[in-house]
């Protein structure tokens, strides 16, 4: 009951720092688990509850014991201690009782878990991939899919600004779910195991490289809900978050037909003439997204885990080694293939890397157009 | 027999040896013994402060101290560190010097093999932490270690620390193998099975236990090296292979694991209660099959750790229910230590302080522990401070407080001299304060979202990781203080008895303080 109580003053305690705007929201009401907003996560939540309360009790009774004769038998006040150390009755006893237990929490707790077992198709069917560190997001009807970022500035993690209310909780693009139907993710990975948890949605489900797993969930309140990688994967585990925006069908429908606009308009940019400078703008945005993390802003990389751009002799000198990289990745290290950035991204990032850091001028300064991307992937003789 | 009696005049041959090749070459159980010990309060202190780099970086919200690279490095280390060179030595350490004693036996079965399997280990060791200082930094992966992180995404120092993982098993396996030798064959006259003291019960469990999982561990990290250098796939989905291959062999080895690092403090907090309770331990055999029982059932739950790779529903059932069952033996031992105080006539020593704390704080570690078991919750739970809380309540106040009353317990037996009660009692408040302000929170920290292994949160987490890293700071400077109660009992003190403690039974406590070098030379004759 207490619990339940914190969880109403939590709302206060919200509202009350909010008038004073402290810039950091204090949360010492933080303390249980959320409920969540589907049936599920709600099932959960009184399943977590149900537990935790028979856990109290037990705990108080079998403490209690444990307490009262720390108090009563010491040896100030029952100098001659008893003699008996066995009981089979009593023995028996406390076996049977706690299995009894035992089965009562069992069986609600099967019950919901076979609910969430359901792995039939959904309305909406998402397929969701880990990478290190963003997510992609792949509608799998509609053909749309996307990249979801960190988008918390790094001054803010690195406490040169103040920090924002949804502090490593927003990302550059949400996920759109339409509400009332049933959304069903299928969960993979890219490189490592990550694992994506929605704990609104009571969802979390490892990505695992070359296996897909599902979960699915049923969403009534438009909202924004945010989540987050709960498997280590690396360096910027702590920075991949998970945001999803639960809203009404005539707003999901919208935003489908804008993004396949965006993708129409996207694939445009391929045929275009492209001069150095443009290149270099576009593929400096795409660097701070995919490249930034292991190979760093002034190209430097780390030593002995992730190489130097910055006079690396691919870079400068091989055009066609560099973009195959992109594409293939290299066997047996933590660069994985980026063909899954589109001919635009492709070309304007290996070109910046070719012309910033001084690479232009140690090496052959040559730029790649989209057009050598879409070259390359044409099926080889 | 006659050859045993015939060696006593040879007695005063056998003084320990002058200097450091005392300590190289001895094969007394006893030298071992405090090698171990001192070897894992060692290691205790350097994972300690790698936790207290750990805490101070999660003081704030933001980055501060170190970068996310560093941080993994820290987590990882921490876990090792303080479970194969903290835990497991100290415990073997314990074996060393008590179970020779206990059953009245004069040495252990293999004495070199004793000095050997204690001077690989500062090896293994070091190895790792040389690792700290190569290119590309100490593993990063998580001291769980999954593929492909820690295989084809590792920094190259993996491989050191897979011929460090492989030095450390060989060290626990021959340990154990010692242990089993010397139980079986070399308890006095008299000693049955059922009359052993339960430390020594404990211990033999828990070293079937190591024999059975530690090649396992083995094995995980070889098909690891195989698939980093020899062009392997066991866990390269690319290849063929399997992630989730890594985490079932993992866990198989890495839950009777748990069990090897609480067994022996299961036996140690018997004896203290029951010593000053001053009242025979309830419930002996009932003890007995209650560990056996969770050794047993310790094998067939690995997959809760794995709730959420994407088991078939049938396998989530089978691991929580199996799991839950284990709170039956669990429970009965609880009952057994709470029944044993019942109407006893009790004193609050050091001991029995820490002892008393380890049964509520064990018992909070294992509620959180029933609560992970519920699946559907577990999918909450899973891989956030919750886990944290939870296996830290288990270890820290678990493992590491019974650790600790058993140096409290023994010590004026293997050194000669009591500690200082008034600082005794000091540090274990200053441990219990600490030990509580440090990992209580993290459960709220959990359950309201935070997950494990993020050097950075969002701000909703920010005050109670205040109040963790406070507590962590508290518990971390007063092992500080610890280490000065030690090395002032053992310099010197108030003279103990033989019999030292008023209601301790048991074979150790009929020879003098500080124990000779050699004892039980003669069996005991037991009654």
């Amino acid at each position: 009951m207490l619990l339940k109580y914190l969880g109403k003053f939590q709302y206060l305690s919200i509202a009350a720092l909010m008038l004073i705007a402290n810039p950091i929201k204090a949360d010492w009401f933080a303390l249980n688990m959320t409920r969540g907003i589907t049936d599920i996560s709600n099932e959960v939540f009184e399943l977590h509850m149900l537990i935790f309360w028979i856990c109290v009790a037990i705990g108080v009774v079998v403490f209690a014991v444990m307490f009262y004769s720390m108090y009563a038998h010491t040896k100030k006040k029952n100098p001659v201690a008893a003699t008996f150390h066995e009981n089979t009755k009593v023995e028996i006893a406390w076996t049977i009782i706690p299995f009894l237990i035992l089965i009562a929490m069992a069986i609600p707790a099967s019950k919901t878990l076979v609910k969430i077992y359901d792995d039939e198709a959904g309305d909406v069917n998402i397929q969701v991939t880990g990478y290190q560190w963003k997510w992609q997001y792949n509608y799998l009807e509609d053909d749309i899919s996307f990249f979801a970022n960190l988008s918390t500035d790094a001054d803010e993690i690195y406490n040169l600004v103040p920090k924002g209310e949804n502090y490593l909780q927003e990302v550059d693009e949400m996920v759109l779910i339409p509400v009332g139907k049933k959304i069903r993710f299928l969960i993979t990975a890219n490189d490592v195991i990550h694992s994506w948890w929605m704990p609104d949605f009571a969802i979390k489900q490892d990505a695992i490289p070359g296996f897909v797993n599902t979960a699915w969930t049923k969403v009534d309140v438009p909202g924004i809900y945010r989540g987050k990688c709960t498997e280590l994967c690396g360096k910027n585990h702590g920075f991949m978050p998970i945001v999803v925006k639960a809203v009404e069908q005539d707003e999901y429908d919208q935003w489908v037909s804008e993004k396949k606009n965006v993708a129409m308009k996207l694939a445009e940019l391929t045929t275009k003439e492209w001069t150095t400078q443009e290149l270099v703008d576009r593929g400096e945005d795409v660097y701070a997204l995919n490249c930034v993390a292991c190979h760093q802003t002034n190209g430097q990389g780390i030593s002995g885990i992730f190489p130097a751009l910055a006079g690396s002799d691919i870079v400068l000198n091989n055009k066609e080694k560099n973009i195959e990289i992109l594409m293939e990745g290299v066997q047996g290290a933590a660069m994985n293939s980026f063909s899954y950035l589109s001919e635009v991204e492709l070309a304007a990032v290996i070109t910046y890397t070719r012309q910033e850091w001084g690479n232009a001028e140690n090496g052959d300064g040559e730029i790649v157009i989209p057009k050598d991307i879409v070259d390359y992937k044409q099926p080889k003789i | 027999m006659s050859a045993v009696i015939e060696n006593h005049h040879e007695d005063h041959h056998h003084g320990p040896a002058k200097g450091l090749t005392r300590w190289l070459y001895t094969t007394n159980h006893k030298d071992i013994g405090t090698l171990y010990l001192w070897f894992s309060f060692a290691m205790f202190l350097i994972g300690g402060a790698m936790a207290m780099v750990i805490r101070a970086e999660l003081f704030q919200p933001g980055m501060q101290i170190v970068e996310p690279e560093f941080y993994n490095q820290m987590i990882t280390l921490h876990g090792l560190i303080m479970i194969f060179g903290g835990v497991m030595p100290a415990f073997v350490g314990l074996a060393n010097w008590l179970v020779p004693m206990m059953i009245g036996a004069p040495d252990m079965a293999l004495p070199r093999m004793n000095n050997l399997s204690f001077w690989i280990l500062p090896f293994a060791f070091f190895i790792l932490l040389s690792s700290l200082f190569m290119e590309g930094g100490a593993p990063n992966f998580g001291w769980t270690f999954y593929a492909p992180l820690s295989t084809t995404y590792a920094p190259p120092s993996v491989t050191f620390f897979i011929f460090s993982v492989h030095i450390m098993g060989a060290s626990s396996i021959m340990g154990a193998i010692n242990v089993v030798v010397t139980i079986m064959n070399m308890r006095a006259p008299g000693v049955g099975l059922m009359k052993m003291p339960l430390f020594v019960w404990s211990w033999l469990i828990t070293a079937y236990l190591l024999i059975a999982v530690m090649p396992v561990l083995a094995g995980a990290v070889t098909m690891m090296l195989m698939d980093i250098h020899f062009g392997t796939s066991f866990f390269n989905a690319a290849g063929g292979g399997d992630p989730v291959l890594f985490q079932h062999i993992f866990w198989f080895f890495g839950h009777p694991e748990v069990y090897i690092m609480i067994l022996p403090a299961f036996g140690i907090v018997s004896h203290i209660i029951e010593t000053f309770s001053r009242k025979q331990l309830f419930g002996y055999s009932s003890m007995v099959w209650a560990m056996l029982s969770i050794a047993i059932l310790s094998f067939v739950v690995w997959a809760h750790h794995m709730f959420t790779v994407g088991l078939p529903l049938a396998a989530e059932l089978f691991f929580m229910w199996a799991t839950m069952l284990i709170a039956v033996p669990t429970g009965v031992k609880v009952f057994n230590w709470i029944a044993t105080m019942f109407r006893g006539s009790i004193t609050f020593e050091t001991p029995m302080l820490f002892a008393c704390a380890f049964v509520v704080l064990f018992t909070l570690g294992g509620f959180s522990g029933l609560m992970l078991a519920i699946t559907p919750a577990d999918f909450q739970y899973h891989d956030t401070y919750f886990v944290v809380a939870h296996f830290h309540y288990v270890l820290v106040p678990g493992a590491i407080f019974s650790i600790m009353a058993a140096v409290y317990y023994w010590i004026p037996k293997w050194c000669g001299n009591m500690y200082d009660e008034r600082l005794g009692k000091l540090h274990f408040w200053l441990s219990f304060i600490g030990v509580n302000v440090t990992f209580f929170p993290q459960h709220f920290i959990g359950l309201a979202g935070m997950p494990r292994r993020y050097p950075d949160y969002a701000l909703q987490f920010a005050d109670w990781n205040m109040v963790s890293t406070v507590g962590a700071f508290l518990f971390g400077v007063s092992q500080l203080l610890f280490l000065f109660i030690v090395v002032k009992t053992v310099m010197g003190g108030k003279k103990a008895t033989d019999q030292v403690w008023e209601g301790a039974r048991g074979l150790e406590w009929t020879v003098a303080s500080p124990a000779p070098y050699h004892t039980f030379t003669t069996p005991p004759k037991i009654d």
